[in-house]
């Protein structure tokens, strides 16, 4: 098993922001055999994950205008170290909020600490912003909490390795409540006769905890597994999970056995559960365009959009991405219901709609002028998938509900559940052709 | 802190005068008391370091501020002194007391974990020693964070100076941390280990049951990281039987939830390997079908095209070996339109792997949409796919051409051509089925600018002269730039016109004679050429036979030529999640450090050697002196031979003042010293050839062998070892001289005012045991700009390395000279290790070949070769022709037999096509396989 040899934070031009080395035989300037590498590729050939002629392999990530990269001289654990790397960011952000060349410049003091106390001599260690916030404090946290920095060290300590170490213990609040938001969100393609090519459901249950105490919560879902682990028929409608994961503080054994979700939570927000189901789901919105050349300079689209859940929900800024030719120009549209964009760097024309009632539909037309001089890739919209965006509120695709959140502290007290659900897009594309 | 406003000035004197302003300035903020002004000035300073400007003079200055009890302030330091101990090691030691006290610090576990984690990055092995104590100390500290701690930092030190952590027993220390209550510190514990391991190259985590119940308990608890470290350890775990494996793996399976794809696929990796010990059926299959679900997961949408790759670089090895874990989940592996191009290829490679007969309809439907998209390698992949699926699905097949068909008549250009190119696949293991589309392929003629592609359509013109009408005009069309043609369109212009003259003679008869008129007349293609002539020949002999050799039925095609082979798919599987599944390679054949270890352990040893030389004032007669010693590496314990031998020469060598021999690479060696073996004539050594007369090198009998070219193997920009002196330039070529091997050098002296002399030749350690018969090279003293060849003869009775040989085979060599010594590679066909003499028999080829740890593998050598031509070829090269065999359908199987010179036997199969060899070659070991191939290569190419 094999971890980092070089760290390096990279601007966009290659330049060092932030570097550490944890080997000594790498030479000094590898990331610059690294921007030569990077140079032989476009962004299309590119791989994540490089070798050169050396044999040092390069893993590395972008985000926004930085690269994350590190350098390893052996057959190190890939994935691994991609997860770091996603961690890596992640942390960041929780810092920094927008983590770009900037703020890495600004803080570089505390990215280097950051990094020292994440990753010892190449391996990952604590990587859990809410203890490393603790202890690892930008200004501008210190400023808040004005506590004495040497107490706080004790418990810091306590917390990194501790049993459980997301929970430091003495957390109290004068109304102890929860907040569950379970938030599905819809993967669907949809071939050009309205045939679910693919459907996914990606769901997660966010939490927001204030509670005092150590509590052990236990919590309850219509999890088809679970009743027939119980031997008994569910009354309603049970879902059925292709996969679920859960955050560390779930104890993964009493699940696998009894399927029984009981855990300790982390302090404030946190994802408690993830999971995916591969339904075959109807599809929420279906799109009909109907293209027509009404001359060699003038192109007319009619667009049909029809809603097919439920009259009782409705769906929040819908957004409806049409492409069209790259080189289309002089837009007019004509629409009864919402508002229509040109969006020329999209290649496409943006419909919007405030709100979409269930089991509705609309139509929108659109014409749009074409120079004579054509433009290579003028047909090339027709390859390109209809997107839409949506969100509806107090409605899961899935079906997923809680069905109890038990609460339990040593104090006893009382304390409040609270949830909400909601069903946004994923990637929700309609082939168009 | 203000600073002055910066200087106009462009000259040099201002901008370094500036400088020194600076620095003076952060000296002055440093040694000042605010805790305000010293944080400032050290920020300045680390954010200048990471910039790449050089601050390293402050160092006195920043280390002094080591004992303050600001902790940011410390940190800062500490990051100063880790970046610039390595060059400064005397300096660096000024920061060892400030680390002993913090490491000992009473108050706060915090610091002094920091400590002992800091002093862990300082690679200077001057103070590793004085780190040793406090380490010790916080091993057994009553805080576990100061523990983990401690134990990643052994690993540290072990990189550094490994001896002394050895002799200090710190590494049983480390071993008693994996019976730490504490889940963090054991999974720590766990990773040092295998850092240890990995450099030490010995078992340090010794895997028995008690010790992985403490593992499994301790990855209950940790967090994912240390999942991740107590799971790769598993996962080199061999359980006893399967119940053991079984109960493993019910701990296990749980991580399989984990949120962590990191953590998920080394789960993964372990529910691979132990799936090979569970006997039930049915328990295999839950196990397996365990892993279906969170595999996916790691394709949704929501994740990282990077965490995807991975996972889809991994899925291809999965399904290869137990494919019932994703059977039914084809639609995941559909590409998304915004999925970057490398999920996209690698997707389609797992839908060719999953198609069958059930969802063959879905998978095409779906291949037929991305034919149709904007990305050409995409649209090509895509194409390509289809035709895999067709020679993968015998049932299938139609609908793939049909849908191939539909390809054709989109007249996109990239997509015909590809289409023809998988066609052409397609007829040849489909013979005459699918003639109808021949009438849509005969449309798209003119647009076929890649050479691949219009080569595959001659090749189906030739292949269907009776069906196609129009063949004889079509064939003429493209013969028109016959010779301005690449050499494989060419190649199928020939055969193709060949094929029509045979079937519609009266059609080709004026088109084949100008052809084979102006192959073998006009074309410099010596297989060109030969082909022509044969068929001339045959065409004159017997044209009825001709028909039928150029009409034989071919051997089938299949789809397994993206399949790994059992024993490296084992491998990758032992390695998913690893760099390894990434590149679906074994670790050595891409780890620097795995393939060099060997030799750099030897290359110190060299080094070692040279450096007492040096201190024994090397004067030339040393080296003649030893002339007789230089065979005398040797631990060798399997060939008694060369042990008398060189206990013989050492005897010598003692004589000759007891000194160690110049090149002198292993000291392992035997001391003892009888007196007897003084006595053993001199004969016994190998003849030596002290001098080659010049003409020696250019005898005529030589040419017999194939004669290797020469390579560069040292530039005149590579410094020496020593004294780095530059402008010795050499090229090397091992020959087969008659029986012997030679080795020739052509030495260039490209300095304007240095003369090398004394050149003296080593080599390492190597499998078959090559080593020069003298050390001393024949060689006058090479003046600036001369060039001298030189040649030396090499023996079998080197010192052997117990490593197989690695593609490209290379022998390390040492060469020195007056004036410097220098290292580099000389690269080796095996064709020159070939025995000149019979050793295998036909009685012993059949039981060689049928045994059973004998690898076997099929290759194909893409060279057009006159048949009687590669037969001499082959013959001449010591390949022994065993026997031939002809199958029903006429074809020849040539069995031919050669043996090393270590004795090991090589056999090779040989099947002669029109275009390419075919080879069935089997080797007692399989890293001879790539090196059998290249030297068959080798030998029928070169002439």
């Amino acid at each position: 098993m094999f971890g980092i040899s070089s760290i390096y934070i990279l601007d966009q031009k290659g330049r060092v922001l932030i570097t550490r080395q944890y080997r000594n035989e790498l030479p000094m300037n590898i990331h610059e055999t690294f921007n030569k590498k990077l140079l032989e590729f476009d962004e299309y050939t590119q791989k994540p994950v490089m070798i050169d002629k050396d044999g040092y392999t390069y893993i590395f990530i972008r985000h926004n205008n930085l690269i994350f990269m590190t350098v390893c001289s052996q057959n190190a654990n890939c994935l691994m170290i991609f997860s770091f790397l996603f961690r890596l960011v992640q942390v960041l952000q929780e810092y920094f909020v927008n983590v770009e060349e900037e703020s890495i410049r600004d803080n570089f003091v505390v990215v280097y600490e950051l990094l020292d106390e994440m990753l010892d001599n190449g391996y990952p260690q604590t990587t859990e912003f809410k203890i490393l916030k603790e202890f690892i404090k930008t200004e501008s946290f210190q400023l808040k909490e004005k506590k004495q920095p040497e107490q706080s060290n004790f418990n810091v300590v306590a917390l990194v390795s501790n049993k459980i170490s997301w929970r430091k213990e003495g957390i109290k609040y004068k109304k102890n409540e929860v907040f569950l938001d379970v938030i599905e969100k819809l993967n669907m393609l949809i071939g050009q006769q309205g045939n679910v090519i693919k459907s996914e459901i990606i769901g997660q249950v966010q939490v927001k905890c204030m509670l005092s105490g150590m509590p052990e919560l236990k919590l309850g879902l219509n999890d088809k597994a679970f009743f027939e682990a119980q031997g008994r028929q569910s009354r309603s409608r049970a879902v059925e999970f292709d996969d679920i994961k859960f955050h560390q503080c779930v104890r993964l054994s009493k699940f696998e056995n009894e399927r029984v979700i009981q855990f300790t939570p982390p302090d404030g927000d946190f994802e408690l559960i993830s999971y995916r189901l591969d339904i075959r789901v109807k599809p929420l919105f279906s799109v009909d365009v109907l293209i027509e050349r009404k001359s060699a300079t003038k192109i007319e689209f009619l667009v049909k959009a029809k809603s097919n859940f439920k009259p009782k929900s409705t769906a929040n800024n819908v957004e409806i991405f049409v492409p069209v030719p790259d080189d289309a120009e002089q837009p007019q549209f004509r629409t009864a219901h919402g508002s229509v964009n040109y969006m020329p760097d999209k290649e496409a024309m943006c419909w919007s709609i405030k709100q979409f009632g269930g089991q509705r539909d609309f139509m929108m037309n659109a014409v749009f002028h074409l120079p004579t001089i054509v433009s290579p890739n003028r047909d090339k919209f027709q390859k390109m998938p209809i997107n839409i965006t949506f969100e509806i509120p107090y409605f899961t695709v899935s079906g997923f509900q809680v069905r109890y959140l038990k609460i339990q502290d040593k104090s006893g007290y009382n304390a409040l559940p609270w949830v909400r659900y909601i069903t946004q897009n994923g990637e929700y594309q309609i082939r168009m052709n | 802190m203000s600073r002055p406003s910066a200087s106009t000035s462009s000259s040099s004197r201002s901008s370094r005068s500036r400088y020194g302003k600076e620095v003076k300035e952060l000296q002055d903020a440093l040694n000042q008391n605010k805790i305000e002004s010293k944080r400032d000035a050290i920020r300045k300073i680390i954010d200048a370091m990471t910039r790449g400007k050089d601050v390293s003079m402050l160092f006195p200055d920043v280390a002094k501020n080591m004992e303050t009890s600001n902790l940011e302030l410390k940190k800062l330091v500490y990051l100063y002194i880790i970046n610039y101990a390595k060059i400064m090691p005397d300096l660096a030691v000024m920061a060892v007391n400030s680390f002993r006290k913090d490491a000992r610090d009473k108050t706060n576990p915090f610091l002094r974990a920091l400590a002992i984690r800091t002093m862990g990055c300082i690679r200077v092995k001057l103070i590793t020693e004085y780190l040793l104590d406090p380490l010790k100390e916080s091993i057994k500290d009553e805080d576990s964070y100061v523990r983990k701690t401690a134990a990643i930092c052994i690993s540290k030190l072990y990189d550094v100076s490994p001896e002394l952590i050895e002799e200090q027993g710190l590494l049983k220390l480390l071993d008693n941390l994996l019976n730490d209550g504490n889940a963090m510190v054991v999974a720590n514990a766990v990773c040092a280990l295998l850092i240890v391991q990995e450099s030490k190259g010995t078992t340090m985590l010794k895997l028995n049951p008690y010790i992985i119940q403490k593992i499994l308990t301790a990855m209950n608890e940790c967090n994912e990281w240390g999942v991740i470290y107590c799971l790769d350890a598993l996962a080199m775990y061999i359980p006893e039987d399967g119940k053991e494996a079984e109960a493993i793996l019910e701990r296990v399976s749980p991580r399989l939830n984990h949120n962590n794809p990191g953590v998920v696929l080394s789960a993964c990796k372990i529910m691979m390997k132990f799936l090979d010990y569970l006997q039930n059926p049915e328990t295999i299959r839950q196990n397996a079908l365990k892993m279906t679900a969170p595999l996916i997961s790691l394709l949704s949408l929501g994740k990282e095209p990077e965490i995807q790759y991975v996972a889809l670089k991994n899925i291809n090895l999965i399904i290869q070996k137990r494919p019932i874990i994703i059977e039914k989940d084809i639609k995941v592996f559909f590409c998304n339109f915004n999925d970057p191009i490398y999920i996209k290829l690698q997707k389609l490679e797992v839908l060719a792997k999953l198609a069958n007969n059930d969802n063959i309809q879905q998978i095409l439907h779906e291949l037929k949409e991305y034919t149709q998209e904007v990305d050409v390698e995409f649209v090509r992949k895509a194409v390509r796919t289809i035709g895999r699926c067709a020679i993968k699905l015998e049932k299938a097949a139609e609908k793939c051409v049909t849908a191939l068909w539909e390809c054709l008549k989109t007249k996109v250009n990239y997509v015909v051509m590809e289409s023809i190119i998988v066609i052409r696949d397609i007829f040849r293991k489909y013979p005459r089925k699918y003639e109808m589309i021949l009438k849509d392929l005969c449309e798209n003629l003119k647009s076929l600018e890649d050479p691949e592609a219009k080569a595959s359509m001659i090749w189906i013109i030739g292949e269907y002269v009776d069906t196609i009408e129009n063949a004889d005009t079509l064939l003429a069309n493209f013969s028109e730039n016959f010779k301005d043609e690449p050499a494989n369109v060419q190649h199928q212009i020939l055969v193709a016109v060949m094929k029509l003259f045979l079937q519609r003679p009266n059609d080709g008869k004026e088109l084949i004679h100008n052809l084979l008129k102006t192959a073998t007349i006009e074309c410099e293609n010596p297989d060109l050429r030969d082909r022509a002539y044969i068929y001339w020949r045959m065409l004159s002999t017997d044209p009825e036979l001709a028909k039928k050799i150029v009409f034989t039925e071919r051997p089938t095609i299949s789809d397994s030529s993206y399949t790994i082979e059992n024993e490296l798919l084992d491998k990758l599987i032992e390695n998913i999640g690893n760099l390894s599944s990434v590149y679906t390679k074994k670790p050595e054949s891409f780890v620097k450090k795995l393939r060099d270890v060997l030799n750099s352990k030897i290359a110190d040893k060299i080094d070692d050697v040279y450096d007492q030389d040096q201190l024994m004032d090397g004067r030339p007669e040393d080296y003649s002196d030893q002339q007789g010693g230089q065979s005398n590496i040797s631990d060798n314990i399997y060939d008694t031979s060369s042990q008398i031998q060189s206990q013989v020469q050492q005897s010598q060598i003692q004589q000759v003042s007891q000194k160690i021999d110049l090149l002198e690479l292993d000291d392992n060696q035997p001391q003892q010293q009888q007196p007897q073996q003084q006595q053993i004539p001199q004969q016994q050594q190998i003849p030596q050839q002290q001098q080659i007369p010049p003409q020696q090198i250019l005898q005529p009998n030589q040419i017999q062998n194939v004669r290797v070219p020469f390579a560069e193997v040292l530039t005149a920009n590579t410094p020496g070892s020593q004294t780095q002196i530059q402008g010795l330039s050499i090229e090397a070529a091992f020959q087969k001289n008659g029986d012997k091997i030679v080795l020739d050098l052509r030495i260039t002296n490209k300095t304007q005012d240095k003369t090398f002399s004394e050149f003296g030749l080593k080599f390492n350690k190597n499998p078959f045991k090559l080593q020069p018969d003298s050390i001393e090279i024949p060689c006058q003293p090479v003046f600036p700009g001369q060039t001298q060849v030189t040649q030396s003869s090499i023996n079998t009775n080197g010192p052997v390395a117990e490593e197989p040989p690695q593609m490209p085979y290379k022998i390390q060599v040492a060469l020195k000279t007056n004036l410097d010594v220098f290292y580099f590679f000389i690269p080796m066909s095996l064709s020159v290790l070939f025995s000149s003499t019979a050793s295998i028999t036909q009685q012993k080829f059949i039981e060689l070949s049928q045994a059973q740890n004998i690898a076997r593998k099929q290759e194909v050598l893409q060279i057009q070769i006159d048949p009687q031509r590669m037969k001499e070829k082959l013959e001449r090269n010591y390949f022994f022709l065993i026997g031939v065999r002809k199958d029903e359908r006429g074809v020849e199987l040539l069995s031919y037999a050669a043996s090393l010179v270590n004795g090991m036997p090589l056999l090779v199969n040989v099947i002669h096509a029109p275009t390419a060899i075919n080879l069935q070659l089997q080797v007692p070991h399989p890293t001879l396989m790539p090196l059998l191939y290249q030297a068959i290569g080798f030998i029928l190419t070169l002439n």
